[in-house]
């Protein structure tokens, strides 16, 4: 430890050089944090879906819609413990650029089937109560600065408005929260029975259905025969796992993500390459210094730890600030809402992101000390006349 | 000697001596090259994103949907309103008739074939009319579609990205098999992306019996669209919009375009300002390794602002060639990639080529020099302040 003061002085050498490349470091991880928060939103639900549940869709896309009798035949299936439906609501909150997804929903089967997102018993039995009620996710409330009890007009140009009204109008009697970091809150739930009743077109059809399964090692073989009992059917389904649906759907956005995403890794590198060779360098300039150390009876091995010390200083301090940064960054907001779920920082950006600060600092301090330990005295005291 | 003299030796003087510093300024020029090249990589894939959707958005066309609607997928037009809207002023029309398309858009699911996963493919049922209203529409191979059976022909992009949709082979959809008989270009447009069959045969596959979603008219002139407009948007019996084909593709367009730009200019801020500490750094060290060499050019009496000068040279030098080795990189790497994604405003796939267009390269190299400039401002300023007798004792 009586050794800091002279790791400190060696970082106080040069106060800018230090400055610099504290920055550079810091910009660098910084990105490597976005990143991050970028890859978990791109591939979002994946991770977050319920290895016992399935999605059942109409086989030719997910735009089109099932019957909603369709219920009752999969809840009739062996290994089936819970069905629920959802539709795609489109509904437009004054203008499209405000998109959130919104859909209505059985609320008692809802709340059964996802436990993730979190409403208080109070909330629950409002829904039940109000025939216009809907839930909405954290994120979408704040974005808008909903509250409890505030009437929330929609317009859908896919399902038309309940006659005598020009948009739907909705009561906002909960707001959800998710029971696990990164569950996308964006949403709006309403009731199916409301929406059934008042929507012009298409009457009875819904569009996709999550089941719950009672036994998650059976889920092909239920996928299977969910399938096969609307085979040759005017609504032929595809059923498969939640996370194989999430992630088909991720794949969509295609190439694009991991381009961006190989190409911003790329630079990630490109800017530690120069700040491992600028902190190499700053050792290499004081060949002559440390020839003195080892003249005044520094061992090698001392020699060896105090430029490794002060290189690791210095990626780490600027890895970590990067990364704190990046983190309070995202926790204060979604830079484009809508587009992308609300982003957030999975635990194991931050701990590759903190062991490749450290792996920074001895790479681009490992070459420099290795020829510091290896310097003889008489040479590196020389090198300076 | 002159003053243009002195800057001009000096700087030359400079820049020869690069090569003694060649490690530090090759990786300055790199850690340019990288940011410089992952920002128009990035802008690139915006730029082709766009022009695919809107390069087809010829402003002497229109598109009818219903009032509302923000795409086609969400409208919906009855048989006789197309009628109407075919008999419109400002309508082209030919021996045949107006020249007009009444169509529908479906999503199918096809397995993309560099993944294998599902991906939203879109379906369009056309009138015979398409072709004339579109007017960039040329097979490549095989034939159009026959009218009244279950064929298709298959956009350029979507063949190549999507597999089953090569010439003989079947898709099936839903309860129906459709042939695929022909492959098509449209100029790079985002019909490229889609599949064209019979609308009159997409209807009853899709129990949308006398209903369409979208008109498609080409106008006597893009003049004429005015009127085209105003005769439609004042009839009572009709509840509609009318749009120009390149106002409805720009807008159609915009989230993806945004998103991707939103993040490319973020990411490019933040790794220019990595760059630029890099250069900083490089500069600052360059200067600071020069000091007794500068100290003697002051005292052999050479002004100030030559010094000034002779380190911005050589920063924004080194920046160029940086920026000019990204920026050409980028168009190896990236310019004509094919790619397709998602566009949500659809909810079906667009495919498109990356574009490394003049005015990215411009920028990109623009974006450099600045980072040469600022990077290299600071250090030469303190080069030219450096006190010339304690310079001279330097080691």
């Amino acid at each position: 430890m009586k050794f800091l003061p002279l790791v400190w002085a060696g970082l106080k050498r040069k106060k800018l050089r230090t400055a610099l490349t504290f920055l550079s470091i810091f910009i660098a991880f910084m990105l490597f944090a976005f990143l991050g928060a970028l890859k978990q939103a791109l591939s979002g639900g994946v991770s977050m879906a319920g290895l016992d549940r399935l999605i059942v869709r109409h086989k030719v896309s997910l735009i089109q819609t099932l019957p909603e009798s369709y219920k009752a035949r999969i809840q009739s299936v062996a290994g089936v413990a819970a069905v629920c439906h959802q539709t795609w609501f489109g509904g437009i909150y004054q203008d499209p650029k405000n998109f959130f997804p919104n859909m209505p929903v059985e609320p008692a089967e809802f709340c059964n089937m996802f436990p993730e997102f979190v409403l208080s018993d109070a909330e629950q039995q409002a829904w039940l109560k109000t025939r216009t009620g809907a839930v909405v996710g954290r994120a979408t409330a704040k974005r808008f600065k909903w509250k409890i009890g505030d009437r929330i007009p929609l317009r859908s140009p896919i399902w038309g408005e309940p006659i005598g009204q020009r948009q739907w109008e909705f009561e906002i009697v909960g707001i959800f929260d998710g029971a696990k970091k990164g569950t996308d809150t964006s949403q709006l739930f309403f009731r199916y029975d409301y929406f059934e009743e008042a929507r012009q077109r298409e009457k009875g059809q819904v569009g996709w259905y999550t089941v719950r399964i009672a036994d998650p090692d059976s889920a092909a073989k239920i996928a299977v025969t969910l399938d096969r009992e609307f085979a040759n059917s005017p609504y032929e389904t595809k059923t498969e796992p939640e996370g194989a649906f999430a992630q088909g759907f991720a794949q969509q956005i295609g190439d694009i993500a991991s381009i961006v995403l190989a190409v911003v890794a790329a630079v990630f590198f490109t800017i530690l390459l120069v700040a491992g060779n600028t902190m190499g360098q700053s050792v290499r300039e004081r060949t002559e210094e440390l020839g003195v150390l080892k003249a005044i009876g520094f061992s090698n091995f001392m020699v060896l730890l105090l430029v490794l010390i002060e290189s690791c200083c210095i990626a780490m301090l600027g890895g970590f600030c990067g990364l704190g940064v990046a983190w309070l960054i995202v926790l204060s907001g979604n830079p484009v809402p809508g587009l992308l779920p609300d982003l957030y920082l999975p635990p194991g950006t931050l701990i590759s992101g903190a062991l490749l600060a450290v792996a920074l600092g001895l790479v681009a301090g490992a070459l420099p000390a290795w020829q510091a330990m290896r310097l003889r005295i008489s040479e590196a005291l020389r090198r300076g006349a | 000697m002159s003053a243009l003299t002195q800057l001009f030796s000096v700087a030359w003087y400079n820049l020869r001596s690069l090569p003694e510093r060649k490690a530090a300024a090759i990786t300055a020029a790199v850690g340019i090259a990288g940011v410089v090249g992952v920002l128009v990589g990035v802008l690139a894939i915006a730029a082709g994103f766009r022009r695919a959707m809107t390069v087809s958005g010829s402003p002497d066309v229109a598109v009818v949907l219903r009032s509302g609607a923000d795409s086609e997928m969400t409208s919906g037009l009855q048989r006789d309103a197309t009628r109407t809207i075919g008999d419109a002023p400002g309508v082209a029309r030919n021996a045949a008739g107006p020249l007009t398309s009444a169509e529908l858009f479906v999503i199918i699911n096809l397995p993309k074939r560099s993944t294998g996963t599902d991906a939203n493919v879109p379906l369009r049922g056309v009138e015979q009319g398409a072709f004339d209203v579109r007017g960039n529409i040329k097979m490549v191979a095989g034939r159009r579609f026959a009218t009244g059976r279950n064929e298709v022909m298959v956009g350029a992009g979507a063949a190549r990205a999507f597999g089953g949709l090569d010439i003989g082979k079947q898709i099936k959809v839903g309860q129906n098999v459709w042939d695929v008989v022909g492959i098509f270009t449209a100029d790079g447009g985002l019909a490229e992306s889609e599949i064209w069959t019979d609308t009159a045969v997409l209807q009853p596959a899709y129990h949308r019996n006398n209903s369409f979603q979208s008109v498609y008219v080409r106008l006597t002139s893009a003049a004429a669209f005015e009127q085209f407009k105003d005769a439609l948007t004042t009839d009572p019996k009709l509840n509609i919009k009318v749009m120009r084909l390149s106002d409805f593709y720009e807008e159609q367009s915009t989230a993806v375009t945004k998103f991707i730009t939103t993040i490319g200019v973020f990411i490019a801020a933040l790794m220019g300002l990595g760059a630029l500490f890099g250069a900083l750094n490089t500069m600052y060290s360059a200067v600071a390794g020069r000091t007794r060499e500068i100290a003697t050019l002051r005292a052999l009496g050479f002004g100030a602002g030559p010094v000034v000068f002779s380190v911005l040279v050589e920063s924004v030098l080194l920046s160029i060639v940086g920026g000019v080795l990204g920026a050409a990189a980028a168009f190896l790497l990236f310019d004509g990639y094919r790619a397709s994604t998602i566009n949500w405003q659809t909810f079906s796939q667009v495919t498109f080529a990356f574009q490394v267009t003049p005015g990215l390269l411009v920028n990109a190299i623009a974006f450099a020099t600045a980072i040469g400039i600022v990077g290299g401002l600071f250090p030469a300023l303190r080069a030219a302040r450096l006190p010339i007798a304690s310079g001279l004792r330097e080691s």
